[in-house]
């Protein structure tokens, strides 16, 4: 499989961040998660595991597709779009 | 605030369409977007088809931002050390009417919005609608950064996600199955290498889609739009497959493989990636669309699951201004009779059944389940491309005869499942 350092491609993007996180996770609820797919699927590698195995949040990152909250089948994401005026800034689109 | 006639959440296409009519006709409509600018979080493959927009807002479609108008469609099959590839070029695609353009869709809505803005519809930007105002299950407008904006009518042009099919409990939970994630990067290139490289003259485009090993698997597509200046290049994968995967893979690693394959390296060699992008779509047609209209409030475009995948050609733009047309139509209906309920409100529906929209989402209606066949992404198109080696090849031995070169390919296990899946096909 091909090596990609997706900080590579977000850097191509703009972004406007925002302080606060408009994702957020049910830690108990991703504890009980197997597959943790949340952690593969995202285009922006959002969602990471850390050595306490509680999953961390890059909300900055996040290009706003909406497939994490599709995929997770715990319902441990509260999924929302950033602030008006905040998050990517596409140019192209 | 005053009470406006209508809410307009979205500034992308649907919800511009919408606009753009609603000032025509002279209604008081507020567009609220949650980008810093309309446009800013808009995504695309993409290619718009173009005749079945070409009467609504006519006039403006003579200076509309258009990438390349497509003369060229290739469908490629794709294993992994191989690929067959199908070219159709038309003549007739050439002239006007085009057929359909390449399209980048932030620059298209930036560009509708400053038009929509001319006709005196108001759009703010950098707001982001947080709730209905609901009274008894009734949509009576919106609320924004605290403020309530009271609206006969809320055009819910929000988007795949959208929040406000959701709360206004049109819409059930988001299944993994009815959905699909596009990543894509759009890649500089001057418009003489365009040209040169897909033997394309001036201001024409390529359109073409790759099935088979790139997805590994999974449900899914890659595809390649020539812009003016620019390459859109991507890949579609079917949410639920992508979150099954094993072992684990990334869309990025499949895009980046995809790029790295020796069919595409020399298309975009020399290019800079500009941008990376995603966006889901609703794989699961008219069985996976919501509910289009309630009390106060309307669906138009991405927000109500108005994206159409028959695997030869993806629809969704066309659908999108289209729809938010026809909501404004509805709209007028409703406000010369001062009624604004879901009894009269069903005219929106009324009017896409009667239009290409729901007829097409009808006769596809059998395409999702069929397009989610795993052997057209895995044994067909190695079936195909090995066929094509076989035929071929010249080597040391003597060769067999055509015919029994393709005879013993048949005799190859896949060939029943072939048959059945093509006669299973009549219904797309």
């Amino acid at each position: 499989m091909a090596k990609v350092n997706i900080k590579d491609k977000l850097a191509l993007d703009t972004y406007k961040l925002a302080k606060e996180s408009h994702l957020k996770v049910n830690q108990e609820l991703c504890k009980k998660c197997e597959g943790k797919c949340c952690l593969s699927v995202c285009p922006a590698g959002v969602y990471t595991i850390d050595e306490q195995g509680e999953i961390r949040i890059k909300f900055e990152a996040c290009l706003e597709c909406g497939t994490c909250l599709i995929v997770c089948t715990h319902n441990a994401i509260e999924w929302s779009y950033p602030r008006g005026g905040f998050g990517v800034q596409f140019k192209y689109g | 605030m005053p009470k406006v006639t209508a809410v307009i959440v979205g500034a992308g296409l649907a919800g511009l369409s919408a606009a753009y009519l609603l000032a025509k006709e002279g209604i008081d409509v507020l567009t609220v977007e949650r980008g810093e600018y309309p446009g800013a979080k808009s995504i695309t493959g993409g290619r718009m088809y173009f005749l079945p927009i070409k009467n609504i807002h006519p006039e403006l479609w003579e200076q509309a931002p258009w990438e390349r108008h497509v003369v060229k469609e290739v469908l490629t099959m794709v294993s992994e050390h191989s690929s067959l590839s199908i070219e159709f070029f038309n003549q007739k695609y050439k002239g006007q009417p085009y057929h359909s353009f390449t399209v980048l869709a932030s620059r298209f809505n930036r560009w509708f919005a400053q038009r929509v803005a001319e006709k005196g519809a108001q759009i703010i930007s950098k707001y982001k609608v947080d709730e209905l105002i609901l009274d008894q299950g009734k949509v009576r407008g919106v609320i924004v950064g605290g403020s309530r904006i009271e609206a006969d009518v809320v055009i819910a042009a929000d988007g795949i996600m959208s929040q406000l099919a959701e709360k206004a409990g049109l819409r059930d939970k988001l299944k993994p199955q009815n959905f699909a994630l596009g990543v894509k990067e759009v890649i500089d290139l001057s418009p003489e290498t365009i040209e040169r490289r897909f033997r394309l003259g001036t201001n024409e485009g390529i359109v073409q889609l790759f099935v088979g090993s790139l997805t590994k698997g999974m449900l899914g597509a890659g595809f390649l739009y020539t812009n003016r200046d620019s390459i859109s290049l991507g890949i579609v994968l079917g949410t639920r497959d992508l979150a099954h995967c094993q072992p684990n893979v990334t869309p990025y690693e499949i895009l980046e493989e995809f790029k790295l394959r020796p069919e595409i390296m020399p298309l975009i060699q020399g290019g800079e990636s500009v941008e990376y992008s995603a966006h889901v779509l609703s794989e699961s047609g008219i069985k996976g669309m919501p509910k289009l209209f309630g009390d106060g409030i309307l669906l138009v475009g991405d927000a109500a699951g108005m994206t159409m995948n028959i695997g030869l050609t993806v629809r969704g733009m066309d659908f999108a201004i289209v729809s938010g047309a026809l909501a404004a139509k509805a709209v007028v209906i409703a406000k010369k009779q001062n009624d604004f309920s879901a009894g009269i409100l069903v005219k929106y529906q009324d009017l896409l059944k009667e239009s290409f929209i729901l007829k097409d989402f009808i006769t596809f209606r059998h395409a999702p389940k069929i397009l989610a066949n795993p052997r057209l992404f895995g044994e067909y198109p190695q079936f195909a491309c090995e066929m094509m080696e076989k035929l071929m090849a010249v080597g040391e031995k003597p060769k067999e005869k055509l015919s029994t070169t393709v005879l013993k390919q048949l005799k190859n296990k896949h060939t029943l499942s072939l048959v059945k899946d093509l006669f299973s096909m009549r219904r797309v």
